[in-house]
């Protein structure tokens, strides 16, 4: 102990009296509850020790103690910077608003020789008039995406198989290019594509612009091929050479692939990882079917919440593994997660924003010249419901759009602090809106979340994620790396 | 080496100036215009007569042929003195003080003894008399200084608890040093008044930088260990405040019994809350000051927290925050905390033992301080040059 004229430790105990800050809590597993704040600090501690804090029972020299007041859930006479710093991380994360739209999404064509089962939109006609963005729509396209006063301009392309209208490709990256440099953007492409018509010339285009590939890989050979219906077959073999041949050129890392859960898919996660490993990916998004498109409504009453939870918790363990062997491979949404929980700004993955990112978070221009606020918006209007569609190059002004009816009555409606159940959930800061999957499946931007199945899919997941931060310290461990 | 950079045994030649001075010390013994209001002409053998001119005269030994006022021969303890550095001389005391070294990266400017903290392993413990005189000589030090200083620093006591002085010292700083960069040592918690923040940024010196402790995630701790209640939140605020004005600050921990077990969580804190700070510095205990006279309540082996080390060390690291090591020999250290190990010790200041002779780190090892033999870690020992293993 310390000797005069210090004076000891228990000089400087807190108050015994605390007022509380606001937090939600939620039942986690067993006895332990998950305690979040407005942030995304949290604690998990047993009820007991819930209902002692809430009581203000709490002693100050108790762990529960210290780590709710070290995460800003409670403050007293005595210090009360919390505040403060509370007040900061509410604005630092709430910041990415401002910015306002970062994701500019170009759908050059419709046409693609693929027939996928679960594609919600392409064509398989030749017609190139009737299904390819125009240049004069692909020209305003582009300044509308340099009206946002984002630093951060993604453009990416998206079809149909993009690389069949790889005339306007061409032209919109070299026009942005062009105003970029008056408007110094930080400007970004990516095209996402099966890689099955990668010439040498788009290569090299690529490469002197600095475009990123993305594919999709649903598996090994004879999944993949089942659920990507190609003209002659062979997708898998003829993406694989494309990713081979990108990687040559363009760089290992230039290229991403994500995955589409089918019914097939449920039982062979791990070979379906096994194969990102194999083809050398450090990364694989797992991701389940969307209630949209044409397959829609046959496909996704397929496989329920449970069976795409267990799936992913299968999927989880086998990628943990592999990294316990030695081998890094990030799951992308998990990762996404894990920066909402751990990172003081959260992240900027679109579709889980608050208010929804939808408009102000990434943007669709559509084939025809139609605005949609997300991806699924568009799709969406092609099963006929126009929610979304905010416009029309050709007679909108940007103004009209970003003010329009069409988005800023969806933004409102969907700030998860005010929206119903979702106010007071625990897994609120680490969540988001999608005001379009619940107009699809409910009818309604907001939805009744009892009965939403894209609540039950976050509550799962977040809820598997946290269990397995506070009860594996091995996991941990990999997952920490991930943020 | 150990050096005193304050010691007496100046011994006059003749007559002297009554008030202390401050001079530049240079050895080309042509006297230039303004070599009679603040140069001294440092010869360690004279032979000729010395020119007149000069403020005041520095000879190695002693000689007959002085005839002029103000001149001393140094003493044993003031060998180390370069042409170019800048002093302090105090005739009524024959000492002389070193407040600037030319030939040194380490110098520091001590502008008060003053503080509001009173912490358990304080350094230089502070002391309450007005000491204004401080700031006085090192507003006239600091036009003589050489503009190719790399770094100064400024510490205490508290250099907040000057005010404007310490804005004008900085404005100073700016004007006559503008390619030095300086650091300063503050507890932060003057800068809770953003008024007095904006007024430090508003200096616009290029560069500049706080370097303030923050001892834990929990006021409670924090201000037991800085001993003064609401320190916690004036220097969390202060923190806030400086960066608000775009002031660089650094947040300087250091490692001690009753710091080291929260050592994770306060990475966990910083890099929650305060991750747009440009350093964090984790410093091993320096037994000097209140630290030794606190030893056997504040000493722990640094062996014995590597633990904490190295889990705080990853979460800043994870959090892309800047992070250093300092006042930790190599051998001490678990392997993986090797990357972030600065040699810091001040050359005036810092000892090898017996081991070391023998250790092929040693060139990349920042020793001890001379205070460290007082304790050992258990660690301390000769290291091969392909040193991988876990210590």
């Amino acid at each position: 102990m310390i000797r005069a004229p210090f004076r000891p430790l228990e000089d400087f105990a807190p108050p015994r009296e605390y007022r509380l800050l606001p937090l939600r809590f939620e039942r986690l597993y067993g006895e332990e509850y998950l305690v979040t704040n407005d942030v995304g600090e949290y604690v998990v501690i047993e009820r007991g020790e819930l209902e002692k804090f809430v009581a203000r029972r709490l002693e100050p020299d108790s762990d529960t103690y210290r780590a709710l007041k070290a995460r800003h859930f409670l403050f007293d006479n005595a210090s009360d910077v919390a505040l403060d710093l509370l007040t900061i991380e509410v604005r630092s994360r709430a910041e990415r608003i401002a910015e306002f739209t970062g994701l500019h999404i170009f759908v050059v064509t419709l046409r693609c020789d693929h027939s996928c089962q679960y594609c919600q939109v392409s064509r398989q006609s030749v017609d190139r008039g009737r299904f390819d963005m125009s240049e004069v729509h692909a020209d305003k396209a582009v300044e509308f995406a340099f009206r946002s006063p984002n630093l951060n301009i993604k453009i990416e392309f998206q079809g149909g198989e993009p690389l069949l209208s790889f005339a306007i490709i061409r032209r919109v990256v070299e026009r942005a290019r062009e105003i970029n440099e008056a408007a110094k953007r930080n400007l970004r492409f990516v095209i996402a594509s099966t890689l099955h018509h990668l010439t040498e010339e788009i290569l090299s285009f690529c490469k002197e612009h600095g475009v990123d590939l993305s594919t999709s890989i649903d598996g090994p050979t004879d999944l993949h091929d089942a659920q990507r219906r190609s003209p002659g077959g062979e997708s898998h073999h003829r993406t694989v050479e494309g990713i081979a041949r990108a990687r040559r050129v363009l760089g290992h890392d230039r290229v991403a692939a994500l995955m589409t859960t089918m019914p097939a898919s449920l039982p062979r996660v791990e070979e379906i990882i096994d194969e990102f490993v194999k083809l050398g990916f450090h990364s694989i998004f797992l991701r389940g079917l969307s209630p949209y498109g044409f397959a829609a409504r046959s496909l996704v009453h397929r496989y329920g919440v449970e069976d795409w939870l267990d799936f992913y918790r299968r999927g989880l363990a086998h990628v943990l593994r592999v990294n316990a062997a030695g081998y890094v491979l990030r799951e992308d949404y998990t990762t996404i997660l894990l920066q909402k929980i751990f990172s003081p700004l959260g992240a900027s993955y679109v579709d889980l924003q608050s208010p929804a990112g939808i408009g102000i978070g990434g943007i669709v221009y559509n084939y025809d010249g139609a605005v949609y606020a997300s991806d699924e918006g568009r799709m969406l209007a092609e099963m006929g419901d126009d929610s979304f569609r905010l416009g029309h190059v050709d007679t909108s002004t940007y103004e009209d759009i970003v003010t329009s009816g069409a988005l800023v009555a969806p933004l409102g409606d969907t700030i998860l602090e005010c929206m119903p159940m979702c106010n007071d959930c625990a897994f609120l800061p680490y969540c988001g809106s999608d005001p379009v999957f619940h107009r699809a499946t409910q009818e309604d931007t907001i939805g009744h979340k009892a009965f939403s199945a894209f609540c039950s899919k976050q509550m799962g997941m977040l809820r598997h994620l946290i269990t397995l931060l506070e009860t594996d310290p091995a996991a941990r461990q990999i997952l920490l790396g991930w943020v | 080496m150990l050096l005193k950079l304050s010691a007496r045994g100046l011994r006059p030649l003749g007559t002297t100036s009554s008030a202390p001075f401050i001079v530049r010390l240079v050895e080309d013994a042509t006297p230039s215009v303004s070599s009679a209001d603040h140069e001294a002409l440092l010869l360690r053998e004279p032979e000729a007569v010395p020119a007149p001119g000069f403020r005041a005269y520095l000879f190695g030994r002693v000689t007959s042929a002085a005839s002029v006022s103000d001149a001393y021969v140094l003493g044993p303890e003031h060998d180390y003195v370069q042409p170019g550095d800048v002093v302090r001389i105090d005739p009524r005391r024959s000492s002389l003080t070193s407040l600037h070294r030319a030939g040194s990266p380490f110098n520091t400017f001590l502008v008060t003894e003053r503080c509001d903290n009173y912490c358990t392993m304080c350094s230089q413990p502070p002391k309450p008399h007005d000491d204004g005189w401080l700031v006085d000589d090192l507003e006239r030090a600091v036009p003589l200084i050489s503009p190719d200083a790399a770094e100064i620093g400024i510490s205490g006591g508290e250099p907040a608890l000057l005010g404007d002085r310490l804005v004008r010292l900085l404005r100073l700083m700016r004007e006559h040093l503008p390619r030095t960069a300086v650091h300063v040592l503050s507890n932060g918690r003057g800068f809770s008044d953003p008024a007095f923040a904006r007024a430090v940024a508003d200096v616009r010196h290029p560069d500049l930088m706080l370097g303030i402790p923050l001892y834990a995630d929990l006021p409670e701790l924090h201000d037991y260990v800085v001993q003064a209640e609401g320190a916690f939140d004036e220097t969390v605020r202060g923190i806030l405040n400086l960066k608000r004005a775009r002031v660089r600050v650094e947040v300087r921990f250091v490692i001690h019994r009753d710091t080291f077990g929260r050592l994770p969580d306060f990475a966990r804190y910083m890099a929650r809350n305060l991750t747009f700070i440009d350093h964090v510095a984790l410093m091993g205990l320096e037994l000097v000051g209140f630290a030794r006279s606190n030893m056997e309540t504040l000493w722990v082996d640094p062996v014995d927290y590597q633990r904490e080390l190295v889990d705080a060390v990853v979460a800043l690291e994870r959090a892309g925050m800047p992070v250093s090591i300092f006042n930790h020999q190599l051998c001490t250290l678990d392997r993986r905390l090797w990357p972030f190990a600065r040699k810091s010790v001040s050359d005036w200041k810092n000892v090898y033992f017996d081991e070391c002779v023998a250790c092929a780190q040693r060139d990349a090892c920042g020793g001890f301080f001379a205070s460290s033999s007082l304790r050992r870690s258990r660690g301390i020992r000769a290291m091969p040059a392909n040193e991988t293993a876990t210590p």
